[in-house]
């Protein structure tokens, strides 16, 4: 299906990186400036807001992956151009920063001593400029190894395990080779499954950073728990749709990871990767949460497989929905990109089954609107680390 | 067709892959990591995606899937029965 020779045609940006899609985002700093932005992204067509409740009295790690997920998403080669509002001028300009390193237009606007009015305006005529500008980006031919990939399941069940996500791990096991970008992450639905993780990494320096990542989760679990945590890891529907423990979760979780793949890489919540390979990003197991930290961390296109029919998508990545539950694609089908139910009934090979994905995979990189893009969902989700002061 | 699915030639429970299987009925599974094919009888009714034991399990015993440790048996299961939360739970957190 693919191999080195594979092109998709992407935006290739100022700084060299390729995205699949051509957004001019008006991203806020802060929860007041939604309002302004929402306002702006209505007055110029073409534009997308992304509104978000934080980024008020947050301080140390907390404030520091507060930026970092801002900056990634505005630096996410998927985006053309940033318009950035802020209450006040400072972490406006802080944002602005992180993003114009890139080499991509950005342009940030405080609200204090103009107004909601008066920002609106000044920011609108700076959207209409970028929006106008991006509009006339081309797409061009980019060698399959360009593409970033990041994974993650959601309301995942037994076919998950033995359907979806191996189907992934397939997509993996050929996109690794081929010396892609890839990430994983959801560091709590490890749990049961981390000897095998820790078995994969590529040397002792990634085993050891893939255990502090996953022991000091455990830690801020046992801290914070008030049971064994049934019905949030493993979630309801989850439990619905039939896996009973963590470790069951866990084991098929890990399938997404392929059966060759090694673990090249450890990053913190948002970081960028700096080399090619299978990188673990320590993150939330909730979706959109995950998902948006993939987004900030530099990845172009999602894999996303589930069970029970998890409807996510995100504003600036397009996230390709896998699912193999007969019931969840007949019940749910508008949601589901690519079918591999027939894995579970022997009619399709787990080879096949990796194939269709990456065949929706370039369809997707070349232009086509995923589901949760046509559906319009846009979750964006920002972790927190604990309270603002 | 395949009623059931396992991973590995060692797992005591499965997975049911379609709809409406009822207690009684004569089951195909399919290990996938043999390409091998068994039978086994549902001894309740048990939903898609639910799991099935293949054999008898003694409270206390260890759940085994993927050929790996997913839990511990809190109640006694009978080989056919529905393998859930309420017969298995987590041996973590």
């Amino acid at each position: 299906m693919i191999d080195s020779k594979t092109t998709f045609l992407g935006y290739r940006r100022e700084n060299g990186r390729v995205g699949v899609r051509n957004h001019v985002i008006i991203l806020p700093v802060d929860d007041l400036s939604n309002a302004a932005c929402e306002a702006v992204a209505h007055n110029i067509k073409g534009t997308l807001a992304i509104p978000h409740p934080y980024g008020r009295l947050q301080f140390g790690a907390d404030l520091e992956l507060h930026f970092r997920t801002l900056i990634g998403t505005g630096a996410n080669p998927n985006v053309a151009a940033v318009v950035v509002i802020g209450i006040e001028d400072g972490w406006t300009k802080r944002v602005v920063d992180g993003i114009a390193a890139t080499g991509k237009p950005v342009t940030g606007f405080g609200i204090e001593g103009y107004g909601d009015h008066e920002t609106i305006k000044r920011a609108s005529k700076v959207a209409k400029e970028y929006v106008q500008w991006a509009s006339e980006k081309q797409r061009e031919v980019c060698p399959i190894s360009e593409l970033w990939v990041s994974t993650k399941c959601g309301e995942s069940d037994t076919t998950s395990g033995c359907g979806a996500n191996p189907t992934v791990g397939a997509a993996f096991d050929k996109l690794h080779p081929l010396g892609n970008y890839l990430c994983f992450g959801e560091t709590s639905e490890i749990t049961g499954g981390e000897a095998i993780v820790a078995a994969r990494c590529a040397n002792d320096a990634v085993r050891e950073r893939f255990l502090f990542m996953f022991n000091r989760y455990q830690d801020m679990i046992n801290r914070w728990k008030t049971d064994d945590l049934s019905e949030s890891q493993p979630t309801k529907g989850n439990i619905a749709g039939g896996l009973t423990t963590i470790e069951e979760k866990a084991l098929g979780n890990i399938q997404k990871i392929g059966k060759k793949c090694t673990v090249d890489g450890v990053i913190d919540k948002a970081e960028m990767p700096t080399h090619p390979g299978l990188w673990f990003m320590d993150s939330s197991s909730a979706a959109a949460e995950m998902v948006t930290l993939c987004a900030a961390s530099g990845f172009v296109v999602h894999f996303f497989p589930t069970g029970q029919g998890n409807v996510i998508g995100n504003p600036i990545l397009p996230v390709i929905k896998i699912c193999a539950n007969p019931r969840t694609v007949r019940l749910m089908s508008e949601h589901v990109d690519v079918d591999t139910s027939a894995l579970l009934q022997s009619e399709l090979t787990l080879e096949g089954a990796g194939d269709k994905l990456l065949e929706c995979m370039l369809r997707t990189a070349n232009g086509r609107l995923t589901a949760a893009e046509a559906l319009g969902h846009r979750e964006f989700v920002l972790t927190r680390l604990y309270e603002s002061a | 067709m395949n009623h059931f699915v396992l991973h590995d030639a060692a797992d005591t429970v499965a997975v049911v892959v379609v709809e409406g299987v009822k207690a009684g009925m004569e089951l195909n599974g399919w290990i996938m990591d043999d390409n091998r094919h068994i039978k086994m009888t549902a001894a309740q009714d048990i939903p898609i995606g639910h799991k099935i034991a293949l054999k008898d399990l003694k409270t206390g015993d260890t759940v085994i899937k993927y050929g790996i440790d997913i839990g511990k048996v809190v109640k006694d299961i009978r080989a056919g029965e529905h393998a859930h939360v309420h017969n298995i739970k987590t041996k973590r957190w």
